[in-house]
């Protein structure tokens, strides 16, 4: 029987991530936790699962070792199938050509043989660095009522921050006439949020123009949609409602995990209806004995210290006397007791000594000269010895 | 370590506890915030290298197998061996076995598939960890016929307990099957290990014989016919045997010894259901409880157990309660020594409570 599939996900995640520092040093930034429990890539993937697409292609190149190990066989998104599921794609050594990804159009390019093993009519362009909630499935029922060719997700954006975005000018109704990567002097505030629906044959031909264009960056922002849109191919907006962040810099990622909390958040994760699946731990229920105000805790905390307005990842123990304030823990960290963490992004198995100061409070911490605003970021299994001190901005990837 | 296979009686000793397991069969009964019963037994097989576990089941084990799925949270979705459900076999003069024997004999025809040289055999009543390897090792030590695992602790009457003598060897020589008197006893705690032919050997004997109990007709009579030895359980063991057993064994989950013990080092398997993580409010106020994913706290809960996706309401007081997976605490309620079985919802303003030693017990879905 011949097997096909309606749409093919591809999920871009071999970006390095370089604005988040000491946190992707060794990861790459999909893999990057968030939430308590989540990493970052559990949202474009459970997206996909909540809107019926069962077939994703993830695209790793930089530092892939915990993204794969991660993702996986696919299971924990119900992802592991017998047709379709979750695939891992790096670059790989081909007879005539061996290549890195150079590009986001590229390393598609380089894949159009995965693609074409489902035969879809349409492909679905994802990115792996977004924190948001999106049914797929609308947007390409939108896609197919307007017979587009390509269908690029928007949002409305504050106009003086238009110009970090990719922008679309269009027309009243919806259609695309004009797309300005990263523009000084944006035209309008619908910024592309890095979701594009193509109609596969239409990819197809314009990935390998593009790949003959030795100019090109083989970039879809920058060369493919542009090329598309000047051939005049139909090229529809579609609008997004909701909660949508780019957690690419060490402020929004803060900032994000931050719109978790409160009893009516920002951005809700305790919806049953569209459940962001992850790799859950197996750790017990967490044990609280401290004070714990307005944050989250995940399972396998050991709680002794006082939490406010903190987000409090897997396995975490915050012992007695420890203060954990306005700060995202990511999990497996220890904080001894009479150790102070303020306005600090802490990653992965970090152990704080006795004492230690972390960080400064919020309304000191964002007058310091910093990269990230004054928030504090220590790095992946470091160790801050009894009485240690690390100033506010601080980035640190090393034992201190 | 020696091939093994393991056998789980998840239906056993149901009317200890008929709260619990009016909807459900024993493996099944919540614990701990996020567990069943049976996830202990069924860990501590797959955590001492078991791949194929049969899982003897009676009634009432639709939650049973709710939780189970394919075994793929145990590692046991397998093409070889794996989680097996057995469910009651009868031919046609025969009803649902009444006894431990009758649900063995159900499974003799799993065991005589199975390849593997010994067998293991556990109920899921019990909260504890245990490395079966290394009871199938002092099993080939003793070049033994049956070893028995026993814990010693006090007993005030005999509560379905059999209790041992063994000799400085380790051998048992006596087994009491209803003790009457009380006190520190070697309490068996229904683990046993033989060679697998052996057992379908004693299966096969009793049935000839027409064999009622295992206990009275085989074990304790073998005391003297087979060798028997005994292998201690050190370290936390507690059977849940009624709804105050259930109370009391949750709480001291809240001590940092006894869930080192059992959480530490080696992981105890469940299903997992992707519940976001807890959340405290502004006005959240926890104490000395543990607090599983998907909650939501507005008010004050102390000495307590919360299950997943539990809802307390602002105001509302919780103390030395076990409120079960999606239970929602209006505002303003004030409840203490309450077990609150499963999806129930308690009104704004309510005030409900038991005693420590007789827990007030809702009811699975209620309204109260």
């Amino acid at each position: 029987m011949l097997r096909k599939k309606e749409c093919v996900a591809m999920l871009l995640a071999g970006g390095q991530g370089s604005r988040l520092y000491a946190l992707t040093s060794n990861i790459a930034k999909p893999a990057v936790s968030f939430g308590a429990k989540y990493r970052i890539i559990d949202f474009p993937l459970s997206n996909c699962i909540n809107s019926g697409i069962d077939t994703v292609g993830v695209l790793t190149q930089y530092q892939p070792l915990v993204l794969n190990e991660y993702v996986g066989n696919g299971q924990p998104w119900d992802l592991d199938r017998t047709f379709g599921g979750v695939h891992i794609l790096s670059p790989y050594e081909a007879k005539t050509d061996t290549s890195w990804y150079k590009g986001t159009a590229n390393a598609i390019y380089q894949n159009i043989r995965f693609i074409q093993m489902y035969d879809p009519e349409y492909v679905l362009i994802l990115s792996g660095d977004h924190i948001y909630k999106m049914d797929y499935d609308k947007m390409l029922a939108a896609h197919k009522e307007a017979k587009a060719d390509c269908t690029i997700a928007c949002m409305q954006v504050p106009l003086k921050e238009a110009s970090r975005f990719g922008i679309l000018n269009t027309n009243p109704d919806g259609t695309i006439y004009e797309f300005e990567e990263k523009p000084a002097k944006p035209k309008s505030d619908l910024a592309s949020m890095g979701i594009y629906i193509f109609t596969a044959s239409k990819l197809f031909k314009y990935l390998e123009l593009d790949n003959k264009d030795p100019k090109s960056e083989k970039d879809f922002g920058k060369n493919v949609l542009p090329a598309m849109l000047a051939a005049g191919e139909k090229m529809y907006s579609y609008r997004f409602e909701g909660y949508w962040k780019d957690v690419g810099t060490i402020s929004s990622l803060w900032e994000a995990n931050m719109d978790l909390l409160g009893v009516v958040p920002n951005f809700e994760l305790s919806d049953r209806d569209r459940v962001i699946h992850s790799r859950s731990p197996l750790a017990p229920p967490a044990y609280i004995q401290g004070e714990v105000i307005n944050s989250l805790v995940a399972t396998g905390g050991e709680i002794e210290g006082k939490i406010i307005n903190s987000v409090i990842g897997t396995n975490c123990v915050i012992e007695e006397g420890a203060e954990v304030i306005d700060s995202v823990l990511m999990g497996n960290i220890t904080v001894k007791s009479g150790a102070k963490i303020n306005y600090s992004i802490i990653d992965e198995d970090v152990v704080i000594g006795e004492k230690a100061i972390i960080g400064a409070p919020i309304a000191e911490a964002v007058k310091a000269e910093s990269k990230t605003n004054g928030i504090t970021v220590l790095g992946r299994a470091i160790t801050v010895k009894k009485n240690g001190k690390v100033s506010a901005g601080e980035i640190v990837d090393k034992d201190v | 370590m020696a091939s093994t296979v393991g056998v789980i009686f998840s239906s056993i000793n149901e009317e200890n506890i008929p709260e619990l397991t009016r909807v459900r069969s024993m493996g099944s009964i919540p614990i701990g915030g996020r567990y069943r019963l049976v996830d202990f037994a069924l860990s501590n097989m797959v955590n001492s290298g078991i791949t194929t576990v049969g899982m003897i089941t009676k009634n009432n084990y639709q939650s049973l197998m709710d939780h189970l799925g394919s075994g793929k949270y145990w590692d046991l979705a397998r093409k070889e061996g794996g989680l097996i459900l057995l469910p009651p076999y009868s031919d046609e003069t025969e009803i649902l076995y009444k006894n431990r024997l009758e649900a063995l004999k159900g499974a003799t025809a799993f065991l005589k598939k199975c390849k593997e040289d010994f067998v293991v055999i556990a109920d899921s009543d019990a909260v504890y960890k245990l490395d079966y390897s290394k009871v199938i090792e002092y099993h080939i030590k003793n070049n033994a016929d049956i070893t028995l695992v026993y814990h010693e602790h006090e007993v005030v009457k005999s509560h379905y307990y059999m209790s041992f003598e063994t000799a400085k060897d380790g051998r048992i020589n006596d087994i009491e099957i209803n003790p009457i008197s009380g006190g520190v006893k070697k309490n068996y705690v229904n683990v046993m290990v033989a060679r697998t032919a052996f057992l379908l050997r004693l299966i096969q004997d009793a049935i000839q014989h027409g064999y009622t109990s295992f206990g009275r007709d085989i074990l304790s009579p073998g005391v003297s016919k087979f060798k028997i030895y005994g292998y201690e359980l050190k370290g936390y063991y507690a059977s849940i045997t009624s709804l105050q057993k259930y109370f009391t064994t949750n709480f001291e989950l809240l001590d940092k010894t006894v869930r080192k013990e059992i959480f530490g080092e080696r992981d105890i398997y469940t299903k997992v259901n992707d519940s976001a993580p807890a959340k405290f409010a502004e006005t959240a106020k926890v104490k000395n409880s543990l607090i599983s994913d998907g909650c939501i706290i507005e008010g004050t809960v102390e000495n307590s157990i919360l299950f997943r996706g539990v809802k307390i309401g602002r105001d509302a007081i919780v103390k030395n309660c076990i409120i079960m997976t999606d239970n929602i605490i209006g505002e303003n309620c004030n409840l203490s020594y309450v077990v609150s079985d499963k999806n129930s919802v308690i009104r704004d303003n309510r005030t409900l409570a038991g005693c420590e030693i007789q827990p007030y017990f809702i009811g699975k879905g209620s309204l109260i």
